[in-house]
């Protein structure tokens, strides 16, 4: 017991605040569907994530928001190398991880991990929860000896606050919130520094999704973990990032710290988001302003030409249909894409 | 204001591996005509199951209906002859289910799935129903209506299917529209497209409507009165201001307390409720919140508190209603 609480408490130690531990820079994944196959058909492609680039510094969370097709669960998949980017770096801790061969890759992912949204096709269905979570352990040769794994395990289901009992369940006897309690536990069993958590309480029912929250922010704390927070829940971004990026179409629209996104937004697209979640109050709802977006997204397989939001945007202009635009410092720290600001 | 529908001690339950469920354990609700009312609850509370109790589309043998009433316009839709309630179904009362792909028919025309009711509760020709398909698919905003008439629904996007939902059950001009929402089916602003679309057509057409969803902020802006339900029963019953300004059970207070909110200043910490979803094989005795609750005292494990009213049309089903908000306000005074 003794060295597995040695190493919590070794990782619990706050690296230096301020270092990028990753960054991603001109990010592309194209996803080439359809022909040339056995029915033929045309061929086309998806682009899935076009020139975005960000950073996250060590111990801060990174939300990540968009709607469907905007790109930000691909982004996340590409940071963890599970979907090769068809170009650009994610470099992680100094090293492009697209550079590296599968070995190298292998023990570098073991720093990256990652939470999903639905907690049961996660998991494995014939293996319990102890299984789950000694299994990597192994592996990954992170602690060797039997006895000392299965401290390891309990350890760390104390710590994402289940009952040792659990480890001998299967996923099916577990609620929603039990099994997302075991995917974060999963992630933790390889001690990371970044985790990437893709809609981690989207699933959940809304009694559970702040017990969720809470507990990732204490994990984040207790081992100063980074997160990359996926999620199209603005309010639930609010409360756990430090600074948020919002995507639409495989493009960023804009990056800036928590409190100028939510205060004063500047991409019309994201004054539109924020506009449409409705808030837990019918005084409040009853005076407030709306701007519902008109028409729907676009299909990520003919995007729109110039900027891909200008069909839905209600400030275009026709110089909007021709000219892409790029990210811009708008403020110190405020990155918005937008002609018209 | 005379009630459109009244339910009265509804009673639903399925026989499962585990043993009984009552899914809707004495429920009593109304709607009136042209008003939005909310049934709000997490998975498994038995909101999706009152709906469906209402329509008969309850699957025997697992599931059986055992007792109450459905009052519609003053008949009991429960000992309703089936081929009467078949004629009820899709033209007095319409149904937009969650998954708008299971719902819609993949191998029939959305033209088809249009003009079918029109024909068959209404009596139109076909040249009547298809003139009346075109005109509702351009209330919901679709255009090209003529063309998008003989597609299929595996050719509409989510948002674009939702909408054709939402025409289907506005085709026979029905009194009540029972809405089972999109959970994550939807995007933010598609979802609030949807919504202002909705509340806008059921004003326009005068539809009453019950909308079946989790999201409280939904409920906030579109409910005129909410019914929060937990564990098959309804914990609490009052207009929507009443319920999130006031609210007098300690489920509807740990929701509210439970989501970050946009237009408050972010808190350090969520106030989350303990504990897991119950067991509906495994209730417990007294009141089925009470090991969750913050508040319980030993009445709270013993008996089940009823519905009763806290002042005014606020019910609440809870032994410490009456000093709730001294509690309350305690308590928030203790974390400050």
């Amino acid at each position: 017991m003794s060295t597995v609480a040695t190493r919590s408490r070794a990782d619990a130690v706050p690296a230096p605040a301020g270092d990028v531990i990753l960054e991603v820079r001109n990010l592309v994944k194209h996803f080439h569907i359809g022909g040339g196959g056995f029915l033929g058909g045309h061929a086309a492609v998806v682009k899935a994530v076009d020139d975005v680039s960000l950073s996250i510094r060590r111990g801060e969370t990174l939300g990540l928001v968009g709607e469907s097709w905007c790109g930000k669960t691909t982004t996340g998949r590409c940071i963890l190398m599970l979907e090769r980017p068809t170009s650009g770096q994610v470099i992680f801790e100094g090293r492009d991880l697209t550079s590296l061969g599968t070995a190298e890759l292998r023990a570098v992912r073991r720093k990256i991990q990652v939470i999903f949204q639905d907690p049961y096709s996660s998991l494995n269905p014939r293996m319990t929860v102890g299984q789950m979570l000694a299994e990597p352990i192994a592996v990954h040769a992170i602690v060797r000896e039997r006895k000392a794994r299965n401290e390891r395990v309990q350890e760390l289901l104390s710590v994402v606050g289940l009952l040792p009992a659990m480890a001998d369940r299967y996923p099916h006897e577990l609620s929603g919130g039990q099994r997302q309690r075991v995917g974060i536990a999963r992630a933790l069993a390889m001690e990371p520094t970044l985790i990437v958590c893709d809609e981690p309480v989207s699933a959940l029912d809304v009694s559970i999704q702040a017990q969720i929250i809470n507990l990732l922010e204490n994990l984040q704390n207790r081992f100063g973990l980074t997160y990359l927070f996926v999620a199209h829940d603005l309010s639930v971004v609010r409360h756990i990032s430090d600074r948020v990026a919002v995507m639409y179409l495989g493009k960023m629209m804009e990056i800036t710290d928590r409190a100028s996104l939510y205060a004063e937004p500047l991409h019309p697209y994201t004054k539109a988001l924020l506009s449409a979640v409705p808030i837990p109050d019918p005084a409040v709802e009853a005076t407030r302003e709306r701007t519902v977006l008109k028409g729907e997204v676009p299909s990520a397989l003919n995007p729109p030409s110039g900027c891909v939001f200008h069909p839905r945007c209600p400030i275009a202009v026709e110089e909007c249909k021709s000219v892409v635009p790029g990210l811009k410092e708008m403020r110190p720290g405020h990155h918005a894409a937008c002609i018209r600001l | 204001m005379e009630n459109l529908l009244e339910v009265r001690h509804l009673r639903t339950q399925f026989a499962t591996a585990g043993g009984i469920v009552r899914a809707v354990d004495d429920v009593s609700w109304d709607v009136r005509p042209g008003e939005t009312v909310a049934l709000v609850g997490e998975s498994g509370c038995g909101k999706s199951v009152s709906a469906l109790s209402i329509m008969r589309l309850i699957a025997p043998p697992a599931g059986r209906i055992i007792g109450g009433q459905v009052l519609f316009k003053g008949r009991d839709l429960l000992t309703l002859p089936d081929h009467e309630m078949r004629d009820i179904r899709g033209k007095d009362i319409a149904m937009v289910f969650q998954e708008p792909m299971t719902s819609l028919n993949p191998v029939l025309t959305v033209g088809r799935q249009l003009t079918e009711p029109c024909e068959i509760h209404l009596g139109m020709t076909p040249d009547q129903s298809r003139t009346r398909a075109i005109e509702i698919l351009g209330l919901v905003g679709i255009s090209d209506a003529g063309r998008r008439l003989r597609q299929y629904p595996h050719q509409f996007s989510g948002g674009m299917r939702q909408r054709l939902m939402i025409a289907m059950s506005l085709s026979c001009n029905p009194a009540l529209v029972l809405a089972d929402e999109p959970t994550t089916a939807l995007d933010v602003t598609i979802q609030a497209q949807i919504l202002e679309l909705r509340k806008g057509l059921s004003q326009r057409l005068g539809a009453a409507m019950l909308i079946i969803t989790h999201n409280l902020g939904v409920v906030a802006r579109y409910a005129d009165r909410v019914n929060v339900m937990y564990a098959g029963k309804i914990v609490e019953q009052g207009t929507a201001r009443e319920i999130y300004a006031d609210p007098r059970h300690p489920y509807t207070l740990g929701l509210l307390r439970s989501v970050p909110r946009l237009d408050e200043p972010k808190r350090e910490k969520l106030a989350p409720i303990q504990g897991q979803p119950p067991d509906l094989t495994r209730l417990p005795q007294g009141c089925a919140f009470a090991p969750r609750c913050a508040y319980a005292v030993e009445r709270c494990c013993a008996e089940i508190p009823p519905l009763q009213v806290t002042d005014g049309a606020h019910l609440s089903a809870c032994w410490l209603a009456g000093d709730l908000r001294e509690r309350a306000a305690a308590d928030a005074k203790l974390a400050a």
